[in-house]
């Protein structure tokens, strides 16, 4: 029996948007299975011992779960590399849409995405053999592996998502908002700082918001190149044991759903959360303040 | 007279701020270029002398302080084309129903959140979900499969995302006039939109490709080993991969001073790899649009 050409249509459209669905099922699944093996340790410890708690000694007797030195880490980890990402790409994209020529663009675009491409663990092992001997001698510190070193590693990992969203953002500014400036006898400088990057900061915002998530979530690097220390920081040369390389370091030595395993899907589920946040505030921002066209003005 | 002289002189003050700023933008741009070719120059200068035929094609021996990464390279390459072959139809079919047959409200709205969370969701969480669904819930181990599993989750934004770029730049007038011939909507989609995007959607799969490739965090729990004597047969085999092989040499091998030259050797492989494939999805996609 041969179907009819409208039911078939149907059925495959159906098939479509079935499989349109499985990201939203892989987001549901992974935070159903992050919850079912994480949320245990708390029969062992109360939430806010657990987050707010300053020993993590999973692997003492007997053992601490207090992971408030690793959000601590993970928090001054990426404000310290947004600090230096976020100006960087945002003038980087300033740069490239509106003052560089074509040809400069053509050639600075693929290097922003081949910089995006750079895999984790080679950053990270750059940060190992080149950065940490360079600042152990030249600040004179115990060790190379710190804070700062993950950082700089991390800016240079966000910078590529801060700048080519904010260069989008830049770019479709109308070009009429532009001309009303320039022709009121504004510079292009000015016109950039007073009327371009206002009427771009939803976008740009956006893009801080995505670049920081990636810093906080980014795990080879902090892993390598952080120290792993599990102490609240004192200075920008202190080891440091982010969430993610807790999480990467320890659990091929957790016992299978142990406390410390239990433990170690607890930071995830902080880790998810917080990158959660990130990511909504990103696109609660992008939606909310959509940029005016000129029509609206 | 006086005022125009002070106008002057104004504008020639907001001249040379705009001048100045115009350095620091540019210097900006260029500081991202600087790391990017001293990254690779570095690995380049150290990693060449380490490359030898029998590196690309011979076994690790003596505890991995001496011999190739054959397993590694091999490893790399089949959870990335492993990972396409899962992520890529099941990407490009999302695309399809976002671009093509969604209509804007809730639905949609809820499957582009659930594709934006899903791109900023922590590599390692990756990890941990690929340990506790695919290798312990389905029993499926520390294997091929469960890392390719979870590396085509994990990649699934990117190419959904490519794939709907490629299918917006479609003309309109394409569907219009296969329509206008009577086709169905499934015709029309299956004999005009797909082969006119493919281009475009095959850049992406190079993209996704090249992200696989380099991802560490994700297989550490779900797929790639330490060490293992053999070459990967069966897809239910661990691997090694060449990420995680210049991790576990760079801070937990036998001995890392020694091996600093297999180190090189490794990152540089890894990084012409990846940037290699990312280079030539930039130059066809480049080409693509000159011919538009």
């Amino acid at each position: 029996m041969a179907l009819s050409r409208k039911t078939k249509d149907n059925l495959i459209r159906n098939a479509f948007f079935l499989t349109a669905l499985s990201s939203i099922v892989a987001l549901a699944l992974i935070m159903i299975y992050l919850f079912v093996e994480g949320l245990p340790i708390f029969k062992v410890v109360s939430v806010t011992d657990f987050l707010f708690g300053n020993l993590w000694y999973p692997t003492s007797d007997p053992p601490e779960f207090g992971i408030f030195p690793l959000i601590a880490a993970s928090l001054a980890v990426t404000v310290l590399s947004s600090a230096m990402a976020i100006p960087l790409g945002v003038m980087t994209a300033i740069y490239l849409a509106e003052i560089s020529s074509r040809r400069t663009r053509n050639i600075f675009k693929p290097i922003v995405e081949l910089l995006a491409a750079l895999p984790s663990v080679v950053i990270g092992f750059f940060g190992m053999v080149v950065v940490a001997p360079f600042l152990q001698e030249t600040f004179d510190l115990a060790t190379g592996l710190n804070l700062f070193n993950a950082a700089v590693m991390l800016a240079f990992m966000s910078v590529p998502t801060i700048c080519s969203v904010s260069e989008d953002a830049i770019y479709s500014v109308p070009p009429e908002l532009k001309e009303a400036s320039l022709a009121l006898g504004a510079t292009h400088f000015e016109t950039i700082a007073k009327v371009v990057l206002p009427a771009s900061l939803s976008g740009i915002s956006t893009a801080v918001m995505l670049g920081m998530s990636r810093a906080i979530g980014e795990t080879m690097v902090v892993l390598m190149v952080a120290g792993g220390a599990a102490m609240i920081p004192t200075s920008v040369f202190s080891p440091v044991r982010p969430m993610p390389s807790s999480i990467a370091a320890e659990m091929a030595e957790a016992s299978f759903r142990g406390n410390h395993y239990r433990a170690l899907f607890a930071i995830g589920i902080v880790l998810f959360l917080f990158t959660l946040v990130f990511n909504l505030v990103a696109s609660h921002v992008a939606e909310k303040h959509k940029q005016v066209g000129a029509a609206t003005l | 007279m006086n005022q125009i002289l002070v106008a002057r002189n104004g504008l020639a003050r907001r001249h040379r701020t705009q001048k100045i700023m115009w350095g620091v933008f540019g210097l900006s741009s260029l500081i991202n270029m600087a790391a990017l070719v001293l990254i690779c120059a570095f690995l380049l200068i150290k990693g060449l002398p380490a490359i030898s035929w029998g590196f690309l094609t011979e076994m690790p021996r003596d505890s991995m302080t001496a011999g190739g990464i054959l397993p590694c390279i091999l490893g790399t390459i089949y959870l990335s084309l492993g990972t396409m072959v899962v992520a890529f139809p099941l990407g490009v079919a999302s695309a399809v129903y976002l671009n093509e047959y969604a209509r804007p409200g809730r639905t949609l709205r809820l499957i582009r959140l659930g594709i934006n969370n899903l791109a900023g969701v922590p590599s390692v969480v990756f990890g941990l979900f690929g340990l506790a669904f695919f290798v312990t819930f389905f029993g499926l181990g520390v294997s091929l499969l469960s890392g390719i599993l979870t590396l085509s989750i994990l990649v699934l934004p990117v190419i959904i995302g490519t794939a709907e770029e490629a299918l917006k730049s479609v003309p309109q007038t394409y569907r219009e006039a296969s329509l206008g011939l009577g086709a169905t909507k499934w015709q029309t989609i299956r004999l005009v939109v797909l082969p006119a995007a493919m281009p475009g959607m095959l850049t992406g799969a190079i993209l996704g490709l090249s992200r696989v490739a380099g991802e560490t965090a994700a297989i550490m729990f779900t797929a790639s080993v330490f060490f293992t004597p053999y070459l990967p047969t069966n897809i239910t085999d661990s691997v090694m991969a060449l990420p995680y092989h210049i991790y576990v040499l760079a801070t937990a091998g036998t001995d890392i001073d020694k091996t600093r030259p297999l180190q090189y050797g490794t990152a540089l492989v890894l990084i012409v790899l990846v940037l290699g494939m990312n280079l030539g999805a930039i130059l066809y996609r480049a080409r693509l649009q000159r011919k538009r």
